[in-house]
C-alpha cells in the first residue's frame, strides 16, 4: 500500500473541490484531489452544464415549432422540426467531456496530483483511497471535505425503471410522452419545462402551495403563466404516493384530499438533494453536524482543526458558484493568508422561461428584517430590447434601505435575465447605492436598462414610464 | 466474545490530536463501564477517557508520550456478545465502531441488553449531548443524525450587519489585520472606501475614533517570548515557591540627603555624582556582615543554603526589552564611590544591551527602585533563589513630630522581601531596622565599629 504525504487534500472534484485544489496549486501547497467519479461533480457531469445543454436544445426547437405552426408574429414559418434526442444527449456529453478535460488540466497545470477512488477517513488526519489498483493511505495537514450533494429519493417512489432523478432525465435517448414531475423546485421546473417545449405533455406535482418556494410569488408568477401557456399542468398542495402496481402512473393526493392518477412513461423525482457523506468515514472524526450537514464556520473550519468543509456538503444554498468561492478561500486559508467569508451575497438563478435571478433579500424578507425599504420595479414590457427579442414578461425589481439609499437586493425575471446576475451581484458586493446604479450609463438598447430604470423608480423619477 | 475497539473520541476543543499522558489499564485488565481508560492533553487541558462498555482490554494502541489523532484506536477490548453488539438494531444507521458490520442482524438478536441510550429523539438534536447523571469528562457525541430533517438552517446573517466595503477594500484590510469595523465610511450610505482605509493605516486607530464612548472587542493576542517569557517564569517560580514577607519601615533621610548633596557639589570621574543607591549598599554591606545569613542562596531542590562571604548586589532595572538585574559584584570591597561607579556602568550596559552574561548572573541579594515612581510601599518579588530583596521607595517631604512641634523632613520608605522558610520575621525586623539606623545616620556607615 502506497502512501502519500501533502499539505493539502481535497476529498470531491466538484466546483467546490477543484477550483480549491487548483487555487492551492497556484499558491505553491503540495496539493492531493480524490475524486470516485468524473472531475467537475454533479454541476458539470450531471448539474448545471448538461441541464442547460438540453434546455438549449429544447429552446431551439420550440422556435422551429412556433414557425412551424406559423405562431410568430414577424412572419417567419418552417416546416415541423424533427429532434434526435439521442444527438441532443451525445453533444451535451460532448461539451460536458471538454469540461472533464479542462479540469484535469487544470488540475495538472496547477501541479495537482488527482487520485481516482473513494476516500475514507481514518483518522483526524488520515484519509484510505480505494483505488482501481488498491488502497492508498494519503496523510494530510489540511483535508477539506468536499464531498457535495446528490438526488434524494423518496422511499414510496425509488429510483429505478421508470422513476428517475435529474441525473436520469439528462441521458434519456427519447422524448417521453407524458412526464410526471415531482417537485416544483427549480430542478424539476427547468427539466419540465424543456421537456414540455420537446412536446411532452408534462404534470408538475408539488406538496406546497406555490412553484419554486424560494421565491417570491411576483417572481413566480410569470413562470407559472408560461408553463399554463406550455400545457404544464401544475398540481400545487399535491402529495405523491407511489406507482401504481403496473407502473404506468403515479398515485397521488390533491389538496382537496382526493386520489388521482397521473399517467406516466418517466417520472422524475425532484425533491431536493442531500449531502454526501455516507461511506466517508465521517462517524471516525465526530464532527459538530448541523442537522444533515457539516457544521461550518466562517472560515469553512469544521469543529475539527485541520478539517475544512465546502459547498453542499455544508448546506444551503446548495449553488456551485458558492462552493466555488468557498473553495478558493479553504486554499488561500491553507497558504496561511488570513481570509474569512465575508461575502454579502450568493446570486441565484434559475433557468425556467422566463429566467429568475435573485441576488440579496426580496422586499419581503428585508423588512422582516426590520429595515426600513423602498423598492423599484421596472417591467420590462417598457424596455425595447425585449420588445425586440420578443420577450417581454417580467421585470427587474431592486430593494434599497429608505435612508441610505444603500442596495441591498435586486432580482429579476424574464428572458434572458440569468446574465444580468453578476452586475446584481457586482452593485451589492461593491456596496452601490441607487445613485451609483441610476449614475451609470447602461448601454442601450439591452435588457439592463431595465436596471438602471429600476433604481431610478426607486428614486422617484424613472424616465420610460 | 467480540472485539470492540475503543477509539479516541472528539475531545472538545476542535482538536484533531492529543498526546496521551496516562494510561489507566493495561492489558489483560478487566475494566466495567465508565472505567477510566487513559488521560490525553490538548494544548488547553487533560481529558480523561472512560469506557463506553464492560470487557478486557487486549491490546494498546500507543505509549505514553504519543500524539494520537481523533478517531485512531485507542484499546481494544474482548466484550460479552457478538461482534459489533453495541447498539439495537432498531438504530438506522449503521453501527460505527463495528469491526463487521456486516453481522449487524444477528447482533442484534443476540445483544438485547446492549446499550440503548442513543434513541431516535436524538436525531433531532445535532448537538453532543451529555448524561447527566454520569456527568463523564467527555460528552458523548451523538451521531448518525442522517434521518433529521434540516429543522434549523444555518442562521443567515442579517443583512447590514458586516460593514460596507468592496470587495477589493475588505482583502486590503484582512491582510493588514485591520477589522473594517473600526472604521466609520465616508462614502455613500457610510461605505468605507479605500481612501478611508488608507488614512486609517496612516493615521491609527486613535484618530479615527468617533466622537463620544464606543464599545470595542478586538482582542490582540501577544506571544510570550525572549525575554519576556524568562521573566515571566522566574516571578512564577519566585512566587510559587517563596513564601514572601514584606516589612515596610520609614526612613528619615533628610541627614544623608545634606551628605549626599554636600558630596555631589564637586563630582569627579573617579568620583562621580551619587544617587541613594550606592548608600544603602553600603548599609546593607554592614547589616549584612552582620546577619551573614541574608546574604544566601536558597537551593530548595537540595535542601541546602549557600551562603557568601562575598556581597553580590542585583540591581533590579529597567531596559527597553524589559527587566534585568545587572550585578555590582564584591560591593563588600568597594567604598562609596567604588559602588557609584560600577552601578552607573552597570546598569548603562544593562539598558543598552552590552552586558555580559556574566554582569547579568551571580547576585546573592537584590535591591529594586523605581525612584521617583517608587510609590509609598512595595511587595518585592525576591530573585529566586535569593532570600532576601531591599526594595527602594520614593522620598518626599513629610511632617515629622520632634517632640514639640512639626519639622518637614526627607522621608522614604523601604519595602523589603523575605524568604520566609529560611528567613524569621525576626531576623528580618532587625535587618530593616539596622539598615534605618545605618541610613538615618550616615556618618556610622563610614565608621568601622
Amino acid at each position: 500500500m502506497t502512501e502519500i504525504t501533502c499539505k493539502l487534500l481535497v476529498i470531491g472534484a466538484g466546483p467546490g473541490g477543484y477550483v480549491c485544489a487548483i487555487r492551492a496549486g497556484q499558491l505553491g501547497l503540495d496539493t492531493v484531489i480524490v475524486e470516485s467519479t468524473k472531475l467537475g461533480g454533479s454541476c458539470l457531469n450531471v448539474g448545471c452544464i448538461p441541464s442547460k445543454a438540453m434546455i438549449h436544445v429544447a429552446e431551439e426547437f420550440e422556435k422551429a415549432a412556433h414557425a412551424a405552426a406559423g405562431k410568430t408574429p414577424f412572419g417567419l414559418t418552417a416546416s415541423a422540426p424533427k429532434l434526435d434526442l439521442k444527438q441532443a444527449v451525445a453533444w451535451k456529453d460532448g461539451i460536458v467531456q471538454r469540461l472533464n478535460n479542462g479540469v484535469a488540466a487544470l488540475l495538472r497545470k496547477s501541479k495537482v496530483k488527482i487520485v481516482h477512488g473513494r476516500a475514507r477517513f481514518r483518522d483526524g488526519k488520515t484519509v484510505i483511497v480505494e483505488t482501481e489498483t488498491g488502497p492508498r493511505t494519503i496523510k494530510a495537514e489540511t483535508i477539506v471535505i468536499a464531498t457535495g450533494s446528490a438526488p434524494v429519493e423518496l422511499p414510496f417512489l425509488p429510483f429505478g425503471g421508470n422513476v428517475i432523478s435529474s441525473t436520469g432525465a439528462l441521458a434519456l435517448t427519447e422524448v417521453p410522452k407524458r412526464l410526471a414531475v415531482v417537485g416544483g423546485g427549480y430542478i424539476g421546473l427547468e427539466l419540465g419545462t424543456a421537456f414540455a417545449k420537446l412536446g411532452t405533455k408534462v404534470t408538475v406535482v408539488e406538496a406546497q402551495a406555490s412553484i419554486l418556494p424560494l421565491y417570491d410569488a411576483e417572481l413566480t408568477t410569470p413562470v407559472a403563466k408560461h408553463l399554463a401557456s406550455l400545457g404544464v399542468e401544475v398540481l400545487l398542495g399535491a402529495k405523491a404516493r407511489g406507482m401504481t402496481p403496473k407502473g404506468d402512473a403515479v398515485l397521488i393526493e390533491t389538496a382537496a384530499g382526493e386520489e388521482k392518477r397521473i399517467e406516466a412513461d418517466q417520472v422524475l423525482v425532484t425533491v431536493g438533494r442531500a449531502p454526501v457523506t455516507n461511506g466517508l468515514g465521517l462517524e471516525e472524526l465526530v464532527l459538530d453536524m448541523d442537522g444533515r450537514f457539516i457544521r461550518i464556520g466562517e472560515r469553512c473550519e469544521t469543529s475539527m482543526r485541520g478539517i475544512h468543509a465546502i459547498g453542499d456538503v455544508t448546506g444551503e444554498p446548495m449553488l456551485a458558484h458558492r462552493a466555488m468561492a468557498q473553495g478558493e478561500m479553504v486554499a488561500e486559508i491553507a497558504a496561511g493568508l488570513p481570509r474569512a467569508w465575508d461575502k454579502r451575497c450568493i446570486p441565484a438563478v434559475c433557468f425556467t422561461d422566463p429566467e429568475i435571478v435573485s441576488v440579496g433579500p426580496s422586499p419581503e424578507e428585508a423588512s422582516k428584517a426590520g429595515l426600513e425599504i423602498k423598492t423599484g420595479k421596472f417591467p420590462f414590457a417598457a424596455n425595447g430590447r425585449a420588445m425586440t427579442r420578443h420577450g417581454e414578461q417580467g421585470f427587474v425589481r431592486i430593494v434599497a434601505q429608505a435612508q441610505t439609499q444603500l442596495v441591498l437586493g435586486i432580482q429579476a425575471v424574464g428572458q434572458g435575465v440569468s446574465e444580468l446576475s453578476s452586475t446584481f451581484g457586482l452593485a451589492i458586493e461593491m456596496g452601490a447605492t441607487l445613485e451609483d446604479i441610476a449614475g451609470t450609463i447602461h448601454a442601450h438598447p439591452t435588457l439592463g436598462e431595465a436596471v438602471q430604470e429600476a433604481a431610478l423608480m426607486a428614486l422617484g423619477h424613472a424616465i420610460h414610464i | 466474545m467480540a472485539e470492540r475497539i475503543i477509539k479516541l473520541p472528539d475531545v472538545g476543543e476542535g482538536i484533531a490530536e492529543a498526546e496521551l499522558v496516562e494510561w489507566h489499564v493495561k492489558i489483560g485488565d478487566i475494566i466495567r463501564e465508565d472505567d477510566l481508560l487513559a488521560a490525553v492533553m490538548t494544548d488547553k487541558a487533560t481529558v480523561e477517557i472512560p469506557s463506553p462498555v464492560d470487557g478486557e482490554v487486549t491490546w494498546i494502541g500507543a505509549e505514553i508520550g504519543d500524539t494520537v489523532a481523533i478517531g485512531s484506536a485507542l484499546v481494544k477490548l474482548k466484550v460479552a456478545g457478538a461482534a459489533g453488539a453495541e447498539e439495537p438494531a432498531a438504530e438506522p444507521e449503521a453501527p460505527k465502531e463495528a469491526p463487521k458490520p456486516a453481522s449487524k442482524p444477528v447482533a442484534a438478536a443476540e445483544a438485547p441488553a446492549a446499550k440503548a441510550e442513543a434513541p431516535k429523539t436524538e436525531a433531532q438534536k445535532p448537538a453532543p449531548t451529555v448524561e447527566p447523571p454520569k456527568a463523564m469528562t467527555v460528552p458523548k457525541p451523538t451521531r448518525g443524525v442522517v434521518q433529521a430533517t434540516a429543522q434549523d438552517p444555518a442562521p443567515r446573517r442579517a443583512p447590514g450587519e458586516k460593514p460596507l466595503a468592496s470587495p477589493a477594500v475588505r482583502l486590503k484590510a484582512r491582510e493588514a489585520g485591520i477589522d473594517l469595523r473600526q472604521l466609520s465610511g465616508t462614502g455613500p450610505a457610510g461605505r468605507i472606501l479605500h481612501e478611508d482605509l488608507d488614512a486609517f493605516l496612516l493615521r491609527g486607530p486613535e484618530a479615527e475614533r468617533a466622537p463620544g464612548l464606543s464599545q470595542k472587542s478586538a482582542v490582540t493576542d501577544i506571544k510570550v517570548v525572549g525575554l519576556r517569557r524568562k521573566i515571566a517564569e522566574k516571578m512564577a517560580l519566585s512566587k510559587s515557591r517563596i513564601p514572601h514577607i514584606t516589612i515596610v519601615e520609614e526612613i528619615n533621610v533628610t541627614p544623608l540627603e545634606d551628605l549626599r548633596a554636600t558630596l555631589n557639589k564637586k563630582p569627579a570621574p573617579e568620583r562621580p555624582k551619587l544617587t541613594l543607591l550606592p548608600f544603602l549598599m553600603r548599609a546593607m554591606v554592614k547589616a549584612i556582615s552582620e546577619q551573614p545569613n541574608l546574604n544566601a542562596l536558597y537551593d530548595d531542590d537540595a535542601g541546602v543554603i549557600h551562603q557568601h562571604a562575598g556581597i553580590h548586589i542585583g540591581i533590579a532595572t529597567q531596559t527597553p526589552t524589559g527587566l534585568m538585574v545587572p550585578v555590582v559584584k564584591h560591593a563588600e570591597a568597594r567604598d562609596i564611590w567604588g559602588c557609584g561607579i560600577e552601578l552607573n556602568r552597570i546598569t548603562e550596559r544593562a539598558r543598552d544591551g552590552t552586558a555580559t552574561r556574566d554582569e547579568l548572573t551571580g547576585s546573592t541579594i537584590t535591591i529594586t527602585s523605581l525612584g521617583a515612581l517608587g510609590g509609598i510601599a512595595t511587595t518585592p518579588v525576591i530573585n529566586h533563589p535569593e532570600v532576601a530583596i531591599v526594595g527602594v521607595n520614593k522620598m518626599m517631604i513629610r511632617p515629622v513630630w520632634d517632640g514639640t512641634t512639626f519639622v518637614p523632613r526627607k522621608m522614604m520608605n523601604l519595602s523589603s522581601s523575605f524568604d520566609h522558610r529560611v528567613v524569621d520575621g525576626w531576623d528580618a525586623a532587625v535587618f530593616v531596622q539596622r539598615l534605618k539606623e545605618l541610613l538615618e545616620n550616615p556618618a556610622t556607615l563610614f565608621i568601622d565599629v
